[in-house]
């Protein structure tokens, strides 16, 4: 297929949806068809891709994975509330700038001494190069950096509903047109646009104008088997019988009435607290004596423990 | 083509979910890049591309199916048409466009247009059936219909478009004979009026569900937040309840945003000296103090008698739904006496916790003042400078000693003090009522009686913490 949107020639793992899963696949990632069509559409549209969904399903990951598959640097920015453009566009390097005017002072009488006059020796200054703005004393931070890879690169701006409501705009200009502009020295386009990633842990309401620009994936729990595919990648040393009792365990506690629910990562977590342990099935006591790794909250624990034995059954229940 | 995607659009427009002029052209893009073969894959394309929410994906998810299976199935009616092969484009969904087979479509097969449609009442060629009733339907402007209502008008007009009229007057015609031949005419073409409406009206049923059913909830909605809680059906209730839902995460959003007030001219010397270190301490960046505003604390002290019954499940549903905002939410109950009944409403199912409550406090005669009284001894440190105390009551208290002095150290203790009271404010005062005697002590007394009322007023509590 051929790419219309960017003109530059697309990676092997970017020429169709299978192929997009089957990258993901090999960087230990298992994709929904959802995951792949949107990175899919991602690079052919050239648009940035929003992830939103509860913590710990493998927004971040994904872009880890991508990044990985791509053989291409993954350029990370973590957003938080107060996170301006000088850390995230770029900074002047005000100390070199510092050192640079001193230079320039010892050299300025050298520079206007044979000068007779005041206008001769202005003129002088102005055919002198004026490098106090220039590349050499710009310090690129995340976004511009992913700008400047010649190679293409995966940038992932991570949790931003963190950030304050202005950052947003800051970012429409780089989401859009993959372009940063320093006032003092002009706009700095990318010579191949990154692949952009923001995920979000919904706790504010994103703007209209950024949603707008992004492509939409919505990542939730995923189902038992999925879940199932997921730990076995993620943790090989996992007996199938044990895999089988833990993800439906895990799977019967997202139904209940708790605050904080268990996702993939706590899965994971569990899994590999649990091979530690020497265990090759769950039962009650091993369950309760290890509920911390899935559950964060003490009344979700207190919760849980009283209800170890009807989950494990009826998970039970389920799995078969 | 693309007029399946604009029409598509259209219709996820008028479902509540909003695409934009450049989402659109995303889409059109979209379908460029995978084309239409796949529809699993069009499916979760289309739907990254023009559903920017979780509500949204759902609609797009429902919405989805139901338009395109009906594009399949008017396309696969239009390529069992004779002499449209060669046309893939011809058939699709604009079958309304494809005027120069209008002609052949009802008069070609046997030169009489009444028997043509008979035929295709008797449903001989559903391919053409279909392509039919596509026609009429863009004819008739099936896709404006917005109630259920409006359903037996389009049906007519798209039985008009297909030509009944002349049916029927070969109906009458018949019936006027007087013969058995005749009736049993009469009897044929009956039974092919009644087909044709029943196919027509199934269409227009079908569109109503695409175009029409949110525009229906919609209007609905909008009566239902202006009606006072009093008046509510049993009816009512699930509607009321998923209205609140979706005006709480709406006051929520609005609210989301913290604002720090920058507080420009004091300056924070230590941050200041801190960030500008590297720069030999030539400062470069300025560092402001700033002013956190303080969350949200709310205490609602409800007066669950029967008089006022109604109201508080609305107020305790809207306070309960704005939980994400509220993380501090102390509710009491009183009637003959007083309950803190925070417990049960977060971990009993609504209805069920309402129940209990009325069940705890009794709905004997009101008493404010010994209420306030145990509110003040038995939870008063639930108070504090940044708590907002609400009270939803009638302010009729038997003729009870009101306890203005106890009432008026609350109002001191908490930050501000909103009453919500159901009777308009000309019954304020009268008989039993001791409204007037505590408004000197409320930042706020107001009617409320409507779901807008009790938005309005929550809008205005919650400014206070912005």
């Amino acid at each position: 297929m051929t790419d219309m949107a960017t003109g530059a020639e697309t990676p092997a793992g970017l020429a169709s949806v299978e192929a997009v899963t089957s990258m993901l696949a090999k960087s230990g990632y298992i994709a929904t068809p959802e995951i792949a069509t949107a990175v899919y559409l991602a690079h052919h549209l050239r648009k940035p891709v929003l992830i939103e969904g509860p913590a710990g399903v493998g927004k971040t990951d994904l872009a880890r994975s991508v990044a990985q598959g791509l053989d291409q640097p993954l350029i990370r920015m973590q957003c938080y509330e107060g996170l301006d453009e000088s850390k995230a566009l770029y900074e002047w390097k005000y100390g070199k700038q510092l050192l640079y005017t001193q230079i320039l002072k010892d050299k300025i009488g050298h520079l206007v001494e044979d000068a007779d006059s005041l206008d001769e020796a202005l003129h002088k200054l102005t055919g002198f190069q004026d490098i106090f703005f220039s590349r050499d004393f710009l310090e690129p931070r995340p976004l511009l950096k992913a700008m400047e890879q010649a190679g293409g690169s995966v940038l992932l701006i991570d949790e931003i509903d963190k950030s304050d409501e202005e950052f947003e705009a800051l970012l429409l200009e780089v989401l859009s047109d993959y372009q940063v502009t320093v006032p003092e020295i002009g706009t700095i386009a990318a010579q191949v646009p990154p692949l952009v990633v923001l995920t979000s842990n919904a706790t504010r309401e994103l703007g209209d104008a950024l949603k707008r620009r992004c492509l939409h994936l919505h990542i939730d729990f995923p189902d038992a088997e999925l879940e199932a595919r997921i730990v076995r990648t993620r943790v090989p040393g996992v007996s199938d019988r044990l895999l089988e009792r833990l993800v439906a365990f895990i799977q019967a506690v997202r139904g209940e009435n708790i605050r904080k629910l268990p996702s993939i990562s706590e899965t994971i977590d569990w899994a590999r607290t649990l091979i530690l342990l020497h265990a090759d099935s769950l039962d009650p006591a091993l369950v309760r004596s290890t509920l911390n790794v899935i559950l964060k909250r003490q009344s979700d624990i207190a919760e849980v423990a009283g209800k170890v034995e009807a989950l494990l059954d009826g998970g039970d229940k389920a799995g078969r | 083509m693309e007029r399946t995607l604009t029409r598509y659009i259209r219709a996820l427009r008028s479902a509540g979910a909003g695409v934009s002029t450049t989402e659109a052209m995303d889409a059109a893009r979209t379908v460029e890049v995978v084309g239409w073969e796949d529809r699993g894959v069009l499916k979760t394309a289309l739907g990254t591309v023009l559903a920017k929410s979780v509500e949204e994906k759902a609609i797009h998810e429902q919405l989805f199916e139901l338009y395109f299976s009906r594009e399949a199935a008017a396309s696969a009616a239009a390529e069992g048409q004779p002499g449209e092969g060669g046309e893939p484009d011809a058939g699709q969904p604009g079958g309304g466009e494809a005027e120069p087979q209008a002609g052949d479509g009802e008069g070609g097969e046997g030169g009489d247009p009444v028997e043509a449609l008979s035929a295709l009442a008797r449903g001989e060629n559903p391919g053409q059936l279909a392509m039919a009733l596509e026609r009429a339907g863009a004819a008739a402007s099936v896709d404006e219909i917005r109630f259920a209502t409006q359903s037996g008008y389009f049906v007519r007009k798209m039985m008009e478009q297909m030509g009944v009229e002349a049916l029927e007057a070969r109906l009458m015609e018949a019936l006027s004979r007087r013969s058995a031949e005749g009736d049993a005419e009469a009897e044929a073409l009956m039974g092919a009026r009644s087909a044709l409406q029943k196919q027509a009206r199934a269409f227009v049923e079908a569109r109503f569900e695409i175009y029409g059913r949110s525009a229906q909830d919609a209007f609905m909605n909008e009566i239902l937040a202006e009606r006072s809680f009093g008046a509510l059906g049993r009816s009512d209730t699930e509607r009321m309840r998923a209205l609140v839902e979706r005006m709480a995460k709406r006051l929520a959003v609005r609210h989301a945003r913290r604002r720090k007030v920058r507080d420009r001219g004091r300056l924070d010397v230590r941050r200041t000296l801190r960030a500008n270190a590297g720069h030999d301490g030539v400062p470069f960046d300025i560092i402001w103090k700033i002013k956190r505003k303080d969350r949200p604390k709310i205490v609602a002290f409800c007066d669950v008698s029967g008089s006022v019954a109604q109201y508080v499940r609305f107020l305790l549903l809207f306070l309960h739904a704005l939980k994400e905002k509220v993380t501090d939410l102390e509710t009491f109950a009183f009637s003959a006496h007083l309950a803190d009944v925070s417990r049960p409403l977060e971990t009993l199912p609504f209805e069920t916790a309402m129940r209990a409550i009325v069940d705890e406090v009794g709905s004997g005669g009101t008493d404010y003042g010994a209420a306030f009284l145990e509110l003040d001894r038995d939870f008063g440190e639930v108070i504090d400078r940044r708590t907002t105390v609400l009270v939803l009551g009638d302010g009729r208290s038997n003729y009870s000693n009101p306890r203005l002095d106890v009432f008026k150290q609350i109002a001191d203790q908490a930050k501000r003090l909103v009453w919500l009271c159901p009777e308009p404010a000309t019954n304020w005062g009268s008989g039993d009522s001791c409204l007037l005697e505590y408004r000197p002590f409320c930042t706020l007394l107001t009617h409320c009686s409507t779901v807008t009322d009790l938005e309005r007023a929550l809008d205005e509590i919650l400014m206070a913490y912005d």
